[in-house]
């Protein structure tokens, strides 16, 4: 019977798509929990204790509180625009993940052109992002969705840049190849270009998911929450999430395009090693904004244009350079 | 200062083009209480910046006309809530002035103690809140956790963890508990040992280094004719304390530097208060080294009055030059009491200094100045 539906492409793609959701939630709740742990860590306090065994039901009464909250809608606000913008910034970020490989046949759905794929819908959050900001109709909010356009554009040029070095080297688009062509510890952060780009590509990422020192578009010294000020209840929960379920994506990305995919010792299965690196790679990440103060908008602009674009070209001339007469990839 | 930029300015505004209005204030996460910035905007750079204050004006020196002298003091607490203990001495000291009355030297080594002890709580204060402006978190709990050492020997002494109230007219109401001073030098070399981690969080770090250095540069000349003080003046380059300068209670027979920087930018005001927990330390172990045996207060008359006349203190907050004017009349009540509050001239030079800045260096450089807006609205 089960095997009977799932036959239908429909309902498979469905299933996928369902249990997919399922595995995001369930990450971005444990990486919540683990953010105020680190965080705890790092300030030389404690974190959540109070609800459940060391506090790790805190994300879930975190949860069901911001669900049981009275949705609010400014008066002044658009309200299309205020009501349409979560969903903008928070369906590119599931969509992403439909091409994410966990392991060798885990993905639930990958074609050759993947790698751009993951670009171009991670792109369409900053569209959901400059309508909050607008939408709202705060000048705190605007202030931080036209930073966020700025930030987002620009940062988006170094990331698919280093992107565009790893496909040099995998000769392919789809990232199950990419991860297929690191098999046996081939993992392309030992390629000298791709250290560099992986470099970059952090970087890169650092602004894309307006983590410190980036996190200019929701700076809270400065424009209170930035572009989601008003939002509350449901609507910030959906930011919320979509904030989280990025830094994850942009980990787990990473450690598909350097750290060899799921490649890993044998004994555990793949996707273990794919998750267990991502959530290192994610630590940095949270190591990073929580020592690190915060940059200023032309600081931001001016490094992401004078620094990052021309070491990104460079990279990409040195990756196709070593590819063509080097033979650095392989076959 | 930014006198051509501000020229610039005012020809756009002439020519018709509106800058968007921005209410910066009084609820905002980094205006240190009520301050209301009202910013004129052009994108990210501020064009005109009008700051407004009194949000939390409660007519202190009215209220000190109205009650005997002695009762004012607790309200001093009120004025510079992260420090009262500055206020009550500067306050006291006027009273002391006025009616002539001599202070013990125990109490007043003491004395040099708490404001020094309140002057390190303060400027942890600081640099935790202006981490915080500066997007850099983690600052303010590693402040905190020292700050909290320093408020729990104040607590010890005083009772009080902010509003302590425990300075009298002619000395203190009670001397130090037990063991209060080998607390304090402990503290002291606690202290010493963690400054090395604020450095390596924010003096050291290049990101905290590009957002400070050049920005709300502040020339010798301009910060006094806006009559800055404190940290805020000598970060400019002017070698004025009043500790050194006008000498109260002790500190003439203290060994102690005055920190003084040229540069007068954002970076400059944030590591003055930075070097000047060092100072203070080094002032705490003298006054320990020092501590006569002796009574901590001189008799006071039940009814306190002075004779007709005026009386003036000057004190170093942790702000700037805190000072009390109070004029006798003869009777139990003072005829008049004027405070010059540090973060109010402070404050005075915000306005200027922001225009061409970003908004994110409008946070940076109001943060620098480290304003209490209690004292600002007395």
């Amino acid at each position: 019977m089960i095997e009977q539906a799932l036959a239908n492409p429909w309902i498979r793609q469905l299933a996928n798509a369902a249990l997919l959701l399922a595995v995001i939630n369930l990450g971005v709740l444990v990486l919540i929990y683990m953010e105020r742990k680190v965080a705890g860590f790092i300030q030389s306090r404690l974190g959540p204790v109070h609800v459940g065994p060391r506090g790790w039901l805190q994300s879930v009464a975190d949860a069901l509180k911001l669900i049981l909250k009275e949705d609010i809608i400014p008066a002044p606000a658009d309200r299309f625009l205020f009501v349409l913008a979560p969903f903008f910034v928070f369906v590119p970020v599931l969509a992403v993940f439909l091409v994410l490989p966990f392991n060798a046949g885990w993905v639930a759905h990958d074609f050759s052109l993947a790698a751009l794929y993951v670009i171009a819908a991670g792109t369409v959050a900053i569209m959901g992002i400059v309508m909050a900001g607008w939408g709202t109709n705060n000048k705190y909010s605007l202030l931080g969705g036209l930073r966020s356009a700025a930030q987002l554009v620009s940062y988006e040029i170094p990331v698919v840049l280093a992107i565009l070095a790893v496909v040099f080297y995998a000769q392919s688009m789809s990232l199950v190849d990419i991860a297929e062509a690191q098999r046996g510890f081939g993992w392309f952060i030992f390629h000298p270009p791709l250290l560099v780009a992986a470099f970059v590509y952090m970087i890169g990422q650092l602004a894309e998911t307006n983590r410190t020192p980036f996190d200019l578009p929701e700076a809270e010294s400065e424009l209170v929450s930035g572009f989601h000020t008003e939002y509350s209840g449901i609507r910030f929960a959906m930011f919320f999430l979509a904030e989280f379920a990025n830094t994850f994506f942009a980990a787990a990305l990473a450690v598909v395009l350097f750290f060899g995919g799921w490649d890993g010792l044998p004994g555990l299965t793949g996707a273990l090693w794919l998750v267990a690196k991502s959530y290192v790679l994610v630590f940095v990440l949270m190591w990073i904004r929580w020592t690190l103060p915060r940059v200023r908008v032309d600081q931001l602009l001016g490094f992401a244009w004078k620094v990052l674009v021309p070491i990104g070209l460079i990279v990409v001339l040195w990756a196709a350079a070593s590819v063509v007469y080097a033979g650095g990839a392989k076959p | 200062m930014n006198g051509d930029l501000r020229d610039l300015h005012q020809e756009i505004l002439d020519l018709g083009t509106q800058g968007m209005v921005m209410n910066m204030g009084p609820q905002h996460p980094s205006t240190h209480g009520v301050l209301r910035l009202i910013l004129t905007l052009d994108g990210e750079e501020v064009m005109a910046c009008e700051p407004v204050i009194g949000y939390l004006h409660r007519g202190l020196e009215k209220m000190a006309e109205r009650r005997p002298y002695r009762h004012f003091l607790p309200f001093t607490d009120r004025l510079d809530y992260v420090c009262s203990l500055a206020n009550n001495l500067a306050c006291a000291q006027a009273i002391e002035r006025l009616a002539g009355i001599e202070v013990p030297d125990r109490a007043q080594w003491i004395r040099v103690a708490l404001m020094e002890l309140n002057r390190i709580a303060s400027h942890l204060l600081f640099l935790g809140t202006f981490g915080t402006d500066l997007g850099a978190t983690t600052m303010l709990l590693y402040a905190f956790r020292e700050r909290e050492e320093a408020l729990a020997l104040l607590e010890a002494i005083t009772g009080a963890r902010l509003t302590y109230n425990w300075i009298r007219v002619g000395g203190l109401p009670d001397d130090m508990p037990e063991n209060w001073d080998k607390g304090v030098l402990a503290f002291c070399d606690l202290l010493e040992s963690r400054v090395g981690e604020y450095d390596r969080l924010l003096t050291d770090n290049p990101i905290f280094r590009r957002r400070t250095e050049g920005v709300g540069v502040i020339p010798a000349e301009d910060a006094i004719a806006y009559g800055l003080t404190g940290p805020t003046l000598r970060a400019s380059g002017v070698e004025y304390d009043v500790r050194r300068w006008a000498p109260y209670e002790k500190y003439a027979e203290i060994d102690f530097d005055v920190v003084v920087l040229r540069d007068g930018d954002t970076f400059a005001r944030y590591l003055a208060r930075r070097l000047e927990l060092e100072q203070s330390v080094r002032i705490l172990r003298q006054v320990f080294d020092r501590m006569p045996e002796g009574p901590i207060a001189s008799k006071v008359g039940k009814v306190l009055k002075a004779p007709p006349g005026i009386a003036f203190s000057q004190v170093e907050s942790p702000r700037g030059e805190l000072s009390f004017t109070m004029v006798s009349d003869g009777s139990p009540n003072p005829q008049r009491v004027h405070i010059r509050a540090p973060s109010f001239a402070n404050l005075t030079v915000l306005a200027d200094l922001v225009v061409g800045n970003k908004v994110a260096d409008v946070v940076a450089i109001l943060g620098s100045i480290d304003i209490v807006l209690g004292e600002v609205d007395r």
